[in-house]
């Protein structure tokens, strides 16, 4: 390395500082969800995430005074078991473990050659040993939680244990039909998906006929109409709740997926439009020519042409489209509402109504983010190229 | 469009177009320009939309007649009795949040989306930090609520779950309760919508430097201008149209927002915003003409915005 590069290199530490604190500063909030959805709720309810891979507290200190003769897991004097109940619960605080060890033991003092330990410690190592005697220490991470939201578990334990002793509540079975309990996630998936498949073909679709004709055939006020079009995309979506809301109630669509899918396919058309025709509007107008030259017809133009070269476009919309109604919240809340919940709504419930606990709220949650990250992650390229066509959508 | 010519070979029947058009205009006016219609003349009328709005007017109250509805979209968060008291209400009430969410989380996002996008161009690992920053907008507003009520959590006095207040407490200070101290949640709130939106800002913005044409760049460098200046004199002023549309993009998207302020704080302790406040009147209130009178407040906040999105539809197809 030459002084040149040394200095660039140097030069270059306050970048590579705030870019690298950013996407930390970006990361951890979802890292801390993740993290505590897999933890015991006794954990999560008290210490932080963080400190899921650091050492309980009052290991050094049982390892300094304990392990040499109790053994690391507490279990090596079978007259002493710290794993058990009974014997912890005569030492469970500080004061009570402090008054056992300061009693020697067959005339020689219980730790030993060690001295005992100050208060402090032996407060961290009555803490420690509720832990070896509860369990709590055994497993770090479990997969309860997400048991427990996906079934739409709301008990003061857990699903697995109350199965195990029958006292689950009563829309519980306890066997796979759980998956389907309408207060779950698994349920709320499955709707999801019912909403946003369809809902997300049909505006591609109609985009497709619509953006072929705006770019390709000619009609009067094709430019106006195309103007109105562009002001569309920014109307709100709370302008057309009521009077739709009020039709649904008449038509009997209200909890209905029909009425969803439509009313999303509504709202998706001007953007998708707006970039379809953009798109292919860029399409060579040769290609078109020799095609109604060999006496190709619109409709066999549209399917063996349009359609396949569009795909660019449709993948972009689609991931757009499939993003924004699995994530909507209002349009759920408001035509689907608790008669067939989707994930979006079965969260903001939890938190809203059922004040429950970071250990479902952190589950559900995560649930509801899989899918969205994976087709985000492995689509990325489409849904960028998407956004930068113009989108003005929301 | 004026300048693409079409084939006039293409030119077969003058109704075959509307046949493609048809199913798209069919639901777009059901759903879009229909119900806007409609949503009006709801707003000049009652609680259930059967008679005008002036009869809901109150005996010795001021009374707007047929705009009674918007008088209490309008002033009903605010209170008259002095200046001061006016100017503070109006900061707690929905426009004023509303207003803080445009002015801070627009800056926010635009601000910190820009600045990223020159960092991250200039580092090798720049996808990977593209894709993190980008990551929270495949994430539901819910989704993110959660993720940020737990960063948020106020916890007891022994133990702090919350990342915010241990690190706090870890430097002796007090615990704060973040979400409903008045004043700072909206700023909180805030916040979490600026982690939501940033890569949105930052791909834009990155997209439109690496189309700034290199060679401008270096002519800039070899007069002597710093990377500084050079970025403010020469790049800031080609990408302008793009921050432009970047900031109009944000405020149209702010004045929208609903969901973060439903999930986290439901609109109480002062953090309500115009779209919860129209929730609240339209589904827990059942009262629809001033749900309504709100929405329209709403489409009158974003009409410049119309206004300008076609302009620059019409600027982009000029030099098509």
């Amino acid at each position: 390395m030459n002084r040149d590069q040394i200095n660039k290199f140097f030069s270059r530490i306050p970048t590579h500082v705030i870019v690298i604190v950013t996407m930390i500063i970006w990361i951890v909030p979802t890292l801390g969800l993740l993290i505590t959805s897999l933890r015991p709720v006794q954990a999560i309810n008290t210490t932080g995430w963080w400190t899921a891979f650091s050492t309980p507290p009052g290991a050094a200190a049982y390892q300094q005074y304990c392990s040499t003769c109790h053994g690391t897991d507490g279990k090596k004097l079978p007259n002493a078991d710290l794993t058990n109940p009974a014997v912890v619960s005569q030492v469970g605080r500080s004061t009570q473990l402090l008054a056992v060890l300061q009693k020697p033991i067959d005339d020689q003092p219980h730790t030993g050659n060690t001295s005992l330990p100050t208060p402090q410690e032996a407060a961290t190592i009555a803490v420690y040993l509720r832990g070896l005697a509860g369990g709590a220490t055994a497993a770090r991470f479990t997969l309860s939680n997400y048991v427990d939201a996906l079934v739409g578990y709301r008990g003061r334990s857990s699903y697995a244990s109350d199965c195990s002793s029958h006292t689950q509540a009563l829309d519980l079975q306890c066997n796979i039909s759980d998956v389907l309990n309408p207060r779950g996630m698994g349920r709320a998936f499955i709707n999801s998906l019912l909403v946003t498949i369809p809902a997300t073909i049909l505006p591609i679709l109609f985009a497709a006929f619509a953006g072929y004709a705006f770019a390709w055939l000619d009609f009067k006020g094709r430019f106006l109409l195309f103007a109105v079009l562009v002001g569309l995309q920014v109307v709100p979506l709370q302008m057309t709740l009521v009077p739709i809301s009020r039709i649904y109630a008449q038509l009997g669509l209200n909890g209905t997926f029909l009425g969803v899918w439509l009313f999303h396919t509504g709202f998706g058309l001007p953007y998708a439009i707006y970039l379809m025709r953009n798109f292919l509007g860029s399409l060579p107008s040769d290609l078109f020519e020799a095609a109604y030259i060999d006496g190709a017809s619109h409709w066999t133009v549209f399917r063996s042409l349009v359609i396949p070269l569009a795909m660019p476009a449709i993948a972009s919309l689609g991931i757009f489209q499939f993003l924004w109604v699995w994530n909507d919240l209002l349009v759920a809340l408001v035509f689907l509402g608790g008669t067939t919940p989707v994930m979006t709504y079965q969260i903001s419930n939890m938190v809203t109504s059922l004040g429950a606990g970071w250990q479902l709220l952190t589950a559900a949650a995560f649930l509801s983010m899989v899918l969205p990250m994976v087709v985000f992650f492995s689509l990325q390229r489409y849904f960028v190229r998407g956004m930068l066509a113009g989108a003005v959508k929301g | 469009m004026t300048t693409q010519n079409i084939p006039k070979i293409m030119k077969q029947g003058s109704w075959v177009p509307w046949l493609y058009l048809l199913p798209a205009l069919i639901v777009m006016s059901f759903f879009i320009v229909y119900p806007m219609i409609n949503t009006i003349s709801l707003s000049f009328g009652n609680k259930d939309g059967t008679a005008p709005a002036s009869t809901t007017c109150v005996e010795g109250k001021p009374c707007w007649g047929i705009f009674e509805d918007y008088r209490y979209a309008l002033t009903a968060e605010l209170n008259f009795s002095s200046a001061g008291a006016l100017w503070d209400s109006f900061w707690k009430s929905s426009f004023g949040n509303n207003l803080k969410w445009i002015i801070l989380m627009t800056a926010g996002t635009v601000g910190i989306g820009l600045a990223y996008a020159v960092l991250a161009d200039r580092v090798k690992y720049e996808a990977l930090a593209k894709a993190i920053l980008f990551m929270p907008m495949a994430i539901s507003f819910v989704g993110a609520g959660i993720i940020w009520k737990f960063v948020y959590d106020y916890g007891t006095k022994q133990v702090q779950i919350g990342l915010l207040n241990s690190i706090i407490t870890s430097f002796g200070g007090k615990p704060v309760s973040w979400l409903s101290t008045p004043g700072l949640n909206t700023l909180m709130l805030i916040l979490v919508g600026v982690w939501i939106w940033t890569g949105f800002c930052m791909t834009i913005l990155s997209a439109a430097l690496k189309s700034v044409p290199e060679d401008i760049l270096e002519a800039a460098r070899v007069d002597g201008a710093t990377e500084w200046s050079t970025f403010w004199k020469v790049t800031v002023p080609i990408i302008m149209p793009t921050i432009l549309v970047v900031i109009t993009t944000m405020v149209i998207n702010v004045l929208k927002l609903f969901d973060i302020v439903y999930v986290m704080t439901g609109g109480n302790f002062s953090t309500n915003v115009i779209a919860n406040r129209m929730y609240t009147e339209m589904y827990k209130n059942f009262n629809v003409g001033r749900g309504t009178a709100i929405a329209v407040v709403l489409v009158l906040a974003i009409i410049p915005f119309i206004y300008f999105n076609i302009r620059r539809f019409l600027e982009q197809e000029a030099i098509r």
